[in-house]
């Protein structure tokens, strides 16, 4: 059967993608640029089309406990919210990390720091790959660059949450979150119809009770709990890292860019190699699990890599971590809502170059 | 007589309930919560509700309800109790939700929880333990704290000039439409708690009915917080809090307010 292809916006494609994925509840607070989420939500008839519970709260901090309180139960609970919204989650996304409850956090960036600007940035990605809440803790984060992969991942993004049992962050941004691109949406998934054994379901006669906590007083146990999360996040390192590359396998530089930021690098890309410059692009998918592996052997074919953020400097410090001074890194970026265009990218990396080759001779061929 | 044939059924007049754990209780002697425990889980019981329940214990001395209450529960951040009590009740809402929450917990950092949840009038039941401070911590002021009381960072007592009033939430809440039954108990005496008791139970049978969200306070003591006997801290908790959060109901069914809340301010 030939799929339907809609034209969408992204939020309201992530929206509508989480009522087919069968989620179970969402809770939520209006802010830019996400608010046609709930919006769409709110007016998608969900209680009838899958029962989904959808809730507007009185704050992003409510948002995020409901949530808590809705994935205790076992239930795939989603919230979504933007920038100074994310910031308000950050307790309770410590806290379900803690409990190792599953959830789906959608962050739609805008501009930082403090209310800054409604337009499109990456600043984020600090907070959400490096913790952001309190203790040590790791997200599952993906970052989509196209509506098709906002829609694709809020399913992959529950798939990782209950594996795992972990919280997972969609990193999007207000471009990806507002503009329309073509869209195929998958067929509707039921609503999980088995809670899973370490949820609050109510106490089974004759069985001990479940209880939900990340509260360990005994060092010696809360060590054990800190380990074990780490060995989790080993796990998660080892088995779901994902990226995309273009035209790496010649490449003698290399661009680094997630997000709508690599489809803008892409084009610097395409700009770059009619000139003759063999450029490749490198985009990461999961940000946590960060493609550690592929950039370290990248690093022994190119000449530099120039990472293209909007941000001031933030995934490059992780690209700097796995090439390990192999190669020099560089940072490109715009903020506060500028988004770089492929021409200045492109004046970004020749002003490089010849630095870069002097410093390593291309050793392609 | 052989201590087997005193022990048989028929010579029962108390057996512990089976929702209370065995485990000792943490809680410093004389202090309320056990006691508050105690009524709640014995109103789960006599309800027969236990496999139907999911209570939330947010942090305050408290936090570990979850060791002395054998029901299913989550452990909830600081104030947001509420909060998670509605995600459990959206996606089970046949199923019997409590919070167990402190006075600082709900009136103080939980303050915007306890307010929307009970605007909303989710149908869950929030215990307000009230016991004028902070005690999980040591001892500090609390939202409730009374005027000259004296605590850890009131040393010379509340000067409500710089320090603020005493908030009485319960009264505030009573006013939301969302509220449906909201009363004021004690536990410090055995005719106070099974009063307690009765009100929680009340509290859940409309639960059941869908009525909306239900408070049940119960003014309790801190020894510790307080630096007293348990024995003179209940004496003070009469003499001082009762006056000023008067025991009774200040909203019931059919009748709405009952109390304004005016009296002993
Ligand atoms: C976000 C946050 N802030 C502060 C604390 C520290 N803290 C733990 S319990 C508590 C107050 C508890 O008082 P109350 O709610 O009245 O409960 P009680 O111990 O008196 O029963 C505070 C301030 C915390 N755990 N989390
Ligand atoms: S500190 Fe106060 S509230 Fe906490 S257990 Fe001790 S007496 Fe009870
Ligand atoms: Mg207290």
């Amino acid at each position: 059967m030939k799929k339907e292809i809609r034209l969408m916006k992204g939020n309201e494609a992530m929206a509508e993608a989480a009522i087919l994925a069968g989620v179970d509840a969402y809770f939520g607070y209006p802010i830019t640029p996400q608010s046609e989420i709930i919006e769409y939500l709110m007016s998608a008839n969900t209680a009838e089309r899958t029962g989904m519970q959808v809730l507007q709260a009185e704050s992003e901090i409510a948002a995020i406990n409901m949530v808590y309180g809705a994935a205790g139960c076992g239930k795939r609970a989603l919230t979504s919210s933007s920038s100074p919204g994310i910031s308000l989650k950050m307790e309770g996304i410590s806290y379900m990390a803690g409990a190792e409850l599953p959830c789906v956090i959608v962050n739609v960036v805008r501009a930082g720091p403090g209310l800054a600007t409604i337009q499109p940035s990456q600043s984020d990605y600090f907070q959400a790959v490096k913790g952001g809440g309190h203790g040590d803790y790791k997200l599952i984060v993906l970052a989509p660059s196209t509506v098709q992969e906002s829609v694709d991942f809020i399913r992959l993004a529950f798939d990782l949450a209950f594996k795992y049992r972990n919280p997972v962050m969609i990193l999007s941004d207000g471009i990806i979150g507002q503009m329309m691109e073509k869209v195929e949406l998958f067929d509707q998934q039921p609503r999980l119809s088995e809670a899973p054994e370490w949820a609050t379901t109510g106490k089974k006669p004759g069985e001990k009770s479940t209880v939900i906590t990340s509260l360990h007083l005994e060092s010696e146990d809360m060590e054990q709990v800190n380990l074990r999360l780490q060995a989790k996040y080993r796990e998660v390192e080892k088995h779901e890292v994902r990226f995309e590359s273009y035209r790496c396998e010649d490449a003698e530089v290399l661009f680094v860019a997630f997000g709508s930021s690599a489809r803008i690098a892409r084009k610097a890309m395409d700009l770059a190699r009619a000139k003759g410059i063999r450029a490749g692009l490198l985009r990461p998918i999961t940000l946590f699990p960060f493609p550690v592996e592929e950039v370290r052997r990248l690093a022994g074919q190119v000449s530099g890599m120039l990472t293209v953020e909007m941000n001031a400097g933030q995934m490059v410090e992780d690209v700097r971590l796995a090439v390990n001074g192999r190669t020099p890194v560089e940072h490109f970026g715009r903020f506060g809502g500028m988004i770089p265009g492929p021409d200045e990218i492109l004046v970004a990396l020749e002003a490089r170059l010849e630095e870069w080759y002097k410093e390593q001779p291309a050793q392609t061929e | 007589m052989a201590e087997q044939s005193i022990i048989s059924p028929e010579n029962l007049v108390y057996k512990k309930t089976d929702v209370m754990t065995d485990r000792e209780l943490h809680y410093c002697p004389g202090c309320g919560h056990g006691t508050a425990h105690r009524m709640l889980a014995e109103a789960i019981d006599e309800l027969g509700i236990q496999s139907e329940t999911i209570g939330v214990a947010p942090v305050g001395c408290s936090v570990l309800a979850y060791y002395y209450l054998n029901v299913d529960m989550q452990e909830a951040a600081h104030g947001r109790a509420p909060a998670v009590a509605t995600g459990i009740k959206r996606v089970f809402p046949e199923k019997y939700v409590f919070t167990y929450q402190g006075d600082g917990d709900l009136a103080a950092i939980g303050t915007a929880e306890t307010i929307h949840a009970c605007n909303r009038g989710e149908n869950i039941l929030i215990v307000f333990i009230n016991n004028g401070i902070y005690g999980m911590t040591g001892g500090q002021m609390a939202p409730t704290t009374l005027p000259g009381m004296k605590s850890s960072t009131c040393p010379m007592g509340r000067d409500v000039l710089t320090m603020g009033n005493p908030l009485k939430i319960t009264e505030l809440v009573a006013q939301l439409p969302g509220t449906y039954y909201v009363t004021r108990q004690s536990v410090h005496t055995p005719g106070n708690a099974r009063k307690a008791k009765r009100a929680m139970k009340k509290a859940l049978e409309y639960q059941k009915e869908n009525k909306g969200a239900c408070l049940v306070e119960v003014v309790s003591n801190c020894p510790s917080g307080w630096k007293m006997n348990p024995v003179d801290s209940n004496k003070w908790m009469e003499e001082n809090m009762f006056p000023f959060y008067q025991l009774g109901d200040i909203k019931v069914p059919g009748k709405g307010l009952v109390s304004d809340g005016k009296n002993g301010s």
